[in-house]
């Protein structure tokens, strides 16, 4: 019995479509789809570390480009898209962990998901306070 | 029967020696309130068609065999109930992602070929003769696997498992999560040997974090949880083979 367990007798039904069963899977390819516009931001950001070290002219030729109506609307693709993301990884997140112990009491799910929140909640206004005072 | 009603069960019906591909039945089912999804295919096999196959035993969610898709979704039929299915029709085909050998009835084979390679037992980590006494383990030792011991190889999650269903070969979450259940019983020793299995490409690297098994689980093993803390575990053991010349795992 050494065949592999694709082999074992029965009909096999098809995969195609897979993804678009149950809206489970739809929504597990969201998040999987959504790391693209993770990827997009980074390197529209990256580009902006490139263009600062070109000289000022370059800096600001970059800065002038991000206010383009075509940037602008870009810009809240993304942060939609990155809300998307964050939100279906906070939802899986308890279930990629090791199981975390606080006297002898295993921590709910629900308390992992919502430190997750708060912590992308303080940085993201951490962040904001910082640009602002820096401006 | 007194305060029944009638619903239209849907069922995908593969008979080998009959037809080439799987064709969908319907059947007309008088039920009661108290009436479960496996025991409307009871009456159907009883009553109206004695030729649908299926597979059932214990009615009460612990024996693992009457798990099928119930409107697209793993359930066990026992525990799902005609009346929440209301006004129907009530799909029903065997589990997705595993061969159908005849109706409702899956091939277990390679589950429980799969099962049998991870050692499911405890491999003492010392052994103690009988005047020794018993192996003793605290309350926190036990909650440290004690959800994945909940398990009744009903193998929904893999009716749940995309991966599984795209990769035969993936050791899928049920098992794993069984392998888990003996990896973290303090009592056990068998480790090494099944790191082998949780390293494997068809090991916990073949999921993707769809987390779909635990969701369908009927008995909240979490098989999701028991996977990907094993990919924590599995890129140690990766790391700690590269310090130590012998290779070690803990």
């Amino acid at each position: 019995m050494n065949r592999p367990a694709a082999a074992t007798r029965g009909y096999m039904r098809p995969m195609q479509g897979w993804w678009r069963r149950d809206p489970f899977f739809v929504r597990y390819m969201a998040r999987e789809a959504t790391a693209l516009a993770v990827l997009c931001y980074s390197v529209i950001l990256a580009v902006g570390v490139v263009r600062l070290a070109q000289g000022e002219a370059a800096w600001n030729a970059w800065l002038q480009a991000l206010r383009s109506p075509f940037a602008v609307l870009l810009h809240v693709v993304l942060l939609g898209a990155m809300v998307i993301h964050a939100q279906s990884w906070f939802e899986i997140m308890p279930k990629t962990m090791p199981a975390m112990f606080i006297r002898g009491k295993r921590v709910a799910q629900s308390t992992i998901m919502r430190v997750g929140w708060a912590a992308a909640g303080v940085s993201t206004v951490l962040l904001v306070a910082i640009a602002w005072w820096l401006k | 029967m007194p305060n029944s009603r009638h619903i239209e069960i849907q069922v995908l019906r593969y008979r080998p020696e009959q037809e080439s591909e799987p064709v969908w039945q319907s059947y007309d089912v008088e039920f009661t309130d108290d009436m479960s999804v496996l025991q409307g295919l009871q009456h159907i096999k009883d009553d109206l068609d004695g030729s649908l196959s299926f597979r059932w035993s214990c009615r009460m969610a612990i024996c693992g065999s009457c798990g099928m898709m119930i409107n697209d979704k793993p359930h066990l039929s026992c525990q799902t109930f005609l009346r929440d299915l209301m006004p129907g029709p009530v799909r029903i085909e065997a589990l997705a992602h595993l061969p159908i050998e005849r109706d409702l009835v899956v091939s277990v084979d390679g589950f429980v070929k799969k099962l049998e390679g991870i050692k499911p037992y405890i491999i003492p980590k010392e052994p103690r003769t009988l005047e020794q006494g018993e192996y003793l383990q605290t309350p926190a030792q036990l909650e440290r696997f004690e959800q994945y011991a909940s398990c009744i190889n009903c193998m929904l999650c893999y009716a749940a498992c995309p991966q599984f269903g795209l990769d035969p070969d993936f050791t899928g979450p049920g098992v794993l999560a069984l392998l888990h259940r003996y990896n973290a019983d303090s009592r056990d020793g068998g480790r090494d040997e099944r790191m082998q299995i949780v390293n494997a490409e068809e090991g916990v690297w073949s999921c993707t974090a769809v987390g779909y098994c635990s969701e369908v689980c009927p008995k909240h093993v979490d098989p999701a949880n028991a996977v990907n803390q094993n990919k924590v575990n599995s890129a140690k053991d990766y790391f700690l083979r590269l310090l130590t010349p012998k290779g070690v795992s803990q």
